[in-house]
């Protein structure tokens, strides 16, 4: 679970926060809400930064560090921005047995980054995840929403060769 | 009028393998061949053979064409659908039978499941509510609004035997008798279909073959305790699901299925969808419904249970989606009929999900007491690669390993647990010769260490020591006293932590210690790897009858271990070896081996 605080400077646009404070105004009455909202601000801005956690308490008036324990404690929640193009490999059993641990390595090898990182060049982001239901495959990791299924570590190169690596 | 039907399916395995590119090629052959009126096409859910999707299903026929590219549709098209000769070459093979079509009901994988819960996947189109009702939807929901008490349905329900399909396998009429019990007020109904377990996925292949049959059980039990709001708490990976959920949820609200007064008998009912977020511990009940709550899904202690006080401190029903998928089949054809089929204390039947080193990856629904050797071996296809079976992993990482000697036992609730494994949600993984149980425990005990919430310390401490104890034991660091203190930490764990991952926690640990203690004894003692998987223990080395001293390999070893002369076979000093490996890949006359 990534818990820094990012690197990266905040780049929110006015539009982008316009339309978090129209689903704050939907939500905010609902019990339960600040997961849809955090579900939202991530769709929106594309990852949680601090400062995307403060609009969001004041909005819905809820101190920050339950916001920030809320964010931190799923792992669907980014507060580091991902890459042009988000890699995540299946660790789930059925892969995993498959050999879906060699393909991981040879992609952090590879990339040179550890899972949860992305590339300097904010290109390749890397992420493992359990379970896509695709067992049928196994073993696969997706490139933002393209699947690549029945893989072997030798592959890797030629999918990363795909964008540019 | 409609004379051929062409199934595609849309289920999350088969789309991953291109049948969304398959269905863009049939619309656009069938429109030029001026076909369009006469084929109707129609993306269903998963049909449970994934291994060979994508998969097509032409109808009257019952052609089942496997493994289909979108460059084939054409002549499927051409031939099939024109001419009318099916294409033999794209047909499953198990379904050709010398001249005519084999139905798949007569094949190994299909011949001895017994669909319930999966009734309409692979069957119905998903998206439209009209098919749903023609396979008889929505019609227990009218029977039990217009002819039964609540206290008739939950007696149905409980005199079915139905136990819940999450895992737990508590009685599910009880259940909901407990919070039917409680004072009239708010009360609220929910699905679990945080489906974690990785390699489980036959919730959302409910969800994504057939939506209706969840919201139809969830207002039946809505009717039953005296809810009339409802919640879906999905997975957010499963994209599909909740699309085709809300678009059933929204179908069934504009037919008068859900809202207010429905089907003019007073009764008042609506469904909203709440999206995890990723964390297995989501699955545990409280947990489940403190996320629901917007808040860090931690479980809390019960008593009190969530039928006495749940969602918001109200009472709270909760199932997961296979259980619900039940239901109204059990309304309609009564709970005699249900007590049928299964075993004495676990009635009905059960989907598994088979993945790993199996033939026929893919899920599949069997009456309770099937034996593991059929499901394996008939179902399932047995191992690929003329491998031997090693053990069956159930139960997730809540669950244990099953080996060969108790491949004949009556698959149930009871007789798994009795052989320390358990249910679970049914994911089924098959493990063969090269699978090394050790490694296995620690791949289990990585996840669970990643996924403790950090509430109580017997789980969050415990299983981290518990994943450095294995990690020194595939080192090859370990003593056998290390092996005394794994199992004696398991016990503690297992006592004492707060919900169910925590208990269930050391499962896969004490079950390959059970039945693999030598893979254990020979990581700690002869620090070996039997099954050739834990790096550490595996040494790489130049085979000198193969070796011709090209030197490529020593230029190529990162930390100088290789050495030798010129057209002399070269040796790898074991100490400075780091076993990545970069050699084998080198030398070009495979003199440079594992093991």
């Amino acid at each position: 679970m990534a818990s820094k605080r990012s690197k990266i400077a905040f780049a929110g646009t006015q539009e982008q926060e316009q339309s978090l404070r129209r689903l704050m105004d939907r939500l905010k009455e609902q019990p339960g809400a600040l997961m849809p909202v955090l579900q939202g601000a991530q769709e929106i801005y594309g990852y949680l930064p601090l400062e995307v956690m403060e609009i969001i308490s004041v909005g819905m008036d809820v101190p920050l560090e339950e916001i920030y324990g809320v964010a931190t404690f799923y792992s669907q929640f980014s507060l580091n921005p991902k890459g042009q193009y988000r890699i995540s490999v299946c660790l789930g059993t059925a892969c995993y047995v498959k050999g879906a641990g060699d393909v991981y390595e040879r992609l952090r090898e590879k990339l040179g980054i550890a899972g949860g990182e992305c590339t300097p060049d904010g290109k390749f982001s890397l992420d493992a995840c359990r379970c896509i239901g695709a067992c049928g495959l196994a073993p696969v990791m997706t490139v933002n929403d393209e699947v690549y299924g029945r893989l072997v570590a030798d592959d890797v190169e030629g999918i990363l060769a795909k964008y540019g690596a | 009028m409609v004379r051929s039907h062409v199934l595609v399916c849309s289920g999350t395995g088969c789309t991953s393998s291109g049948s969304q590119r398959i269905l863009a090629a049939f619309d656009r052959e069938l429109k030029e061949t001026g076909l369009s009126d006469e084929i109707k096409v129609i993306k269903t859910g998963c049909f449970g053979l994934c291994a060979l999707g994508p998969v097509v299903v032409v109808y009257p026929e019952g052609a089942f064409y496997s493994q289909v590219k979108s460059e084939d549709v054409p002549e499927i098209v051409e031939e099939h659908l024109l001419k009318g000769r099916i294409v033999k070459r794209l047909l499953y093979e198990e379904t050709v039978k010398e001249d005519a079509v084999q139905s798949l009901d007569e094949t190994g994988f299909y011949k001895k499941q017994l669909r319930v819960a999966l009734k309409n996947c692979g069957v119905i189109d998903p998206e439209n509510i009209n098919e749903y009702i023609a396979y008889d939807g929505y019609m227990a929901l009218a029977k039990v609004l217009t002819e039964m008490t609540p206290d008739d349905v939950i007696r149905t329900v409980t005199d079915s035997g139905l136990r819940g399909r999450g895992g737990g396998g508590f009685p599910t009429g009880r259940k909901w008798s407990f919070a039917a019990a409680q004072p009239k007020g708010q009360k609220y109904v929910c699905c679990n279909a945080d489906e974690g377990d990785p390699g489980a996925f036959m919730d959302r292949s409910v969800l994504e073959g057939d939506p209706h049959v969840v919201i139809e059980a969830m207002a039946i039990a809505g009717y039953a305790i005296g809810a009339n709001q409802g919640y879906v708490y999905v997975r957010a990976e499963y994209p599909i699901a909740v699309k085709r959920l809300q678009i059933a949820i929204d179908q069934a609200r504009e037919n008068g299925l859900l809202g207010k007064d429905i089907l003019g008998t007073g009764f008042d009912f609506d469904l909203d969808i709440r999206l995890g977020a990723g964390a297995f511990v989501c699955g545990e009940e409280t947990a489940l419904l403190t996320s629901i709550e917007g808040h860090r899904g931690e479980p809390r202690p019960r008593p009190p249970f969530p039928a006495v006080s749940g969602l918001f401190g109200k009472p709270t029903v909760l199932n997961n989606v296979e259980t619900y998928a039940n239901i109204p089949q059990i309304i309609l054809q009564g709970a005699d009929w249900f007590c049928r089929i299964g075993t004495e204390k676990s009635k009905g039947t059960k989907v598994f999900a088979l993945g790993g080193k199996i033939n026929n990856t893919g899920l599949v629904e069997v009456p309770m007491g099937t034996t593991l050797r059929d499901i394996v071996f008939e179902i399932g296809g047995g191992i690929p690669n003329g491998k031997q079976f090693k053990a069956a992993q159930t139960g997730g990482p809540s669950g244990g390993c099953i080996p060969s000697e108790h491949l004949d036992i009556p698959v149930d609730y009871d007789n798994l647990i009795s052989i320390g494994s358990m249910m679970g949600s049914g994911g089924l993984i098959v493990m063969d010769e090269d699978t090394c149980m050790v490694d296995i425990a620690k791949f289990f005990l990585e996840f669970t260490v990643d996924e403790s919430c950090g509430k109580c310390t017997p789980c969050r401490i415990g299983t981290k020591r518990l994943h450095e104890l294995l990690e020194k034991i595939t080192d090859g660091k370990a003593t056998m006293e290390d092996l005394d203190k794994l199992e004696t930490l398991c016990y503690h764990i297992k006592e004492n932590a707060l919900c169910g991952l925590g208990q269930t926690a050391p499962n896969p640990v004490l079950s390959t210690l059970k039945y693999f203690r030598d893979e254990y004894v020979a990581h700690i003692v002869d620090k070996t790897c039997p099954a050739g998987v834990c790096k550490a223990l595996l040494n790489i080395v130049i085979l000198p009858e193969k070796c011709r001293g090209c030197t490529v390999c020593a230029k190529a070893c990162p930390t100088g271990a290789i050495s030798g002369t010129v057209k002399e076979p070269h040796v790898i000093d074991q100490s400075k070896c780091v076993k990545c490996g970069v050699c084998m890949e080198k030398c070009r006359f495979g003199a440079i081996v594992k093991h």
